[in-house]
């Protein structure tokens, strides 16, 4: 992006935002913790094991997981593997450009991965069929399609429904091989954590923030929940700064909000 | 992933002999290189990083440049023969990551704006690392920042509290980040009272999430004296009483 054309603008907007804001109004009408409408498709690529379209406002991105045999890590062999990636794709946005992940897309992959990880959200002891030798490995891959602002949650809904929804092959060892019995399984489920991200502009802190928030913010909260309404993830980011206290109401809504979509994502994957 | 262990014994000793308020010995000089513009060597426990400041200087790619304000770029990077396996010294997907929310906690200390269209690069090299290494490079930095004469609102403290033995303890080591049971990492401006680093790994309660913060940042406290004092040995040599200690 170029920055350069974009500072005037930049002040403008902001300067337009905060005097909106001082009003307790949001651009598009909503209230500050509300966040844009969602709707999350699950199934819609059926080559892959599980998948999910999620849309959220204008902010689209999909998801898909695959399973194959696979070494486990050394220091972990009796736990499958579990690899999150995200991509800005170059057709998500006039600013996103082709080559290799820039900073921003591997904060993306890597605060979604330690959500799902942190959170445990999948039993990986039970995806294990010969300690330290075969595990299942499940990759969850996602492609933003379209950016208008927190691509943080969007990514991790994405991730989250299709893991829900996901219909593993059933595999075996067979003569020291692996083979597919051509039965199905689901994903052992252990929790589902939500993510939650909130930007702070000046003393207001919003909830799914836009990409023209975004652009005006002064830092951003990512904050990942499990059922049982505990922290499990984390990360601060912007050039700006939290208090404590705008730390403990993040905390706070992150939970309430969290339970909230949580119910939502329950619902529509049929995982109630 | 993380499991349960011994870390913590009956007296409330950790593995490294530490009380589950105390901070690992730390050692700050500043200016310790001499090309730099301003420079610091940071001990903490058995981290070791050497950190410097190049700028306000002009930016290359001059595209980069902003009209109103200097460019801020971090480098994070671990040597090879920091950890116990050699570790690649391309930069990792974790670096990059490590790279761009230590500009971050950086950033909020600096008056940019005095700055138009120059750079002011920081690059910290993790010589030893032992858990907390990010924390330990923000402290450095910040002092090297100083060190270069940046204008400065705030110096950044930096310092990680975590959950271990389903227990609160300050300050996590290497082993207590691998067995332990989560993992806060903060940066925090002292005078301003802000947060401009927090991240989490690890399940905490709501109960844990507010004590663990409010360890970490009784730890940054601790750091900003030994940040201060550094500064002031370098400027106005050995003797020098700092005052504000608590």
């Amino acid at each position: 992006m170029s920055r350069k054309s974009n500072v005037i603008v930049e002040h403008l907007r902001r300067a337009q935002m905060n005097e909106l804001l001082a009003a307790g109004k949001r651009l598009d009408g909503r209230g500050v913790t509300e966040s844009r409408q969602m709707k999350i498709e699950t199934d819609v690529i059926k080559k892959a094991n599980g998948s999910a379209l999620v849309t959220l406002g204008n902010t689209q991105v999909i998801a898909g997981v695959k399973v194959q045999p696979d070494k486990p890590f050394p220091e972990l062999p009796d736990k499958g593997l579990l690899i999150c990636s995200a991509e800005v794709l170059p057709l998500a946005s006039a600013y996103a450009e082709p080559g290799p992940p820039d900073e921003d897309a591997i904060e993306l992959a890597r605060v979604v991965d330690r959500g799902i990880r942190e959170s445990e959200m999948i039993d990986l002891k039970k995806l294990v069929l010969v300690p330290g030798e075969k595990v299942y490995a499940v990759f969850a891959d996602v492609s933003v399609l379209n950016v208008d602002g927190n691509l943080f949650d969007a990514t991790s809904y994405a991730v989250v429904s299709a893991l829900l929804t996901a219909k593993l092959p059933k595999l075996e060892m067979k003569d020291g091989k692996v083979v597919d019995t051509g039965e199905i399984m689901k994903a052992p489920i252990h929790t589902i954590p939500i993510s939650v991200t909130m930007a702070r502009i000046g003393d207001m802190i919003l909830a799914d923030p836009t990409s023209e928030e975004e652009a005006c913010m002064d830092a951003r909260v990512t904050m990942t929940t499990d059922a049982e309404r505990r922290v499990c993830a984390v990360q601060k980011g912007g050039t700006g700064t939290f208090s404590v206290e705008q730390i403990n109401y993040v905390v706070e809504t992150a939970i309430s909000k969290g339970e909230e979509i949580r119910a939502k994502i329950k619902s529509v994957t049929g995982s109630g | 992933m993380k499991r349960l262990g011994k870390l913590i014994n009956e007296q409330g000793i950790r593995t490294d002999g530490r009380k589950i308020d105390e901070l690992r010995p730390i050692k700050i000089e500043a200016g310790v290189l001499k090309n730099a513009d301003g420079s610091a060597y940071i001990e903490f426990g058995k981290n070791k990083i050497i950190v410097a400041v190049y700028g306000p200087k002009e930016v290359h790619p001059k595209h980069m440049a902003l009209p109103d304000r200097s460019v801020l770029r971090c480098r994070y990077h671990m040597s090879p023969f920091s950890v116990q396996e050699r570790k690649n010294p391309a930069p990792s997907r974790r670096e990059i990551e490590i790279s761009k929310v230590t500009r971050e906690a950086l950033e909020p200390a600096l008056m940019l704006d005095d700055y138009p269209r120059t750079a002011i690069d920081v690059y910290i090299e993790v010589l030893q690392a032992d858990g907390g290494s990010r924390c330990t490079g923000i402290a450095g930095a910040s002092v090297a920042l100083a060190d270069a004469g940046i204008n400065m609102r705030d110096l950044v403290a930096a310092c990680a509290a975590g959950k271990v033995d389903d227990t609160i303890v300050l300050d996590i080591n290497d082993e207590e980040d691998k067995e332990g049971q989560a993992d806060m990492p903060i940066a925090y401006l002292p005078n301003l009272n802000q947060v401009s680093l927090m991240q989490v790994d690890g399940i905490l309660s709501r109960e844990e999430y507010g004590k663990c913060l409010d360890t970490a940042i009784e730890g940054c406290k601790k750091v900003y004296q030994l940040q201060k004092e550094a500064l002031m040995k370098k400027y106005f040599g050995d003797e020098v009483d700092v005052g504000g200690s608590e």
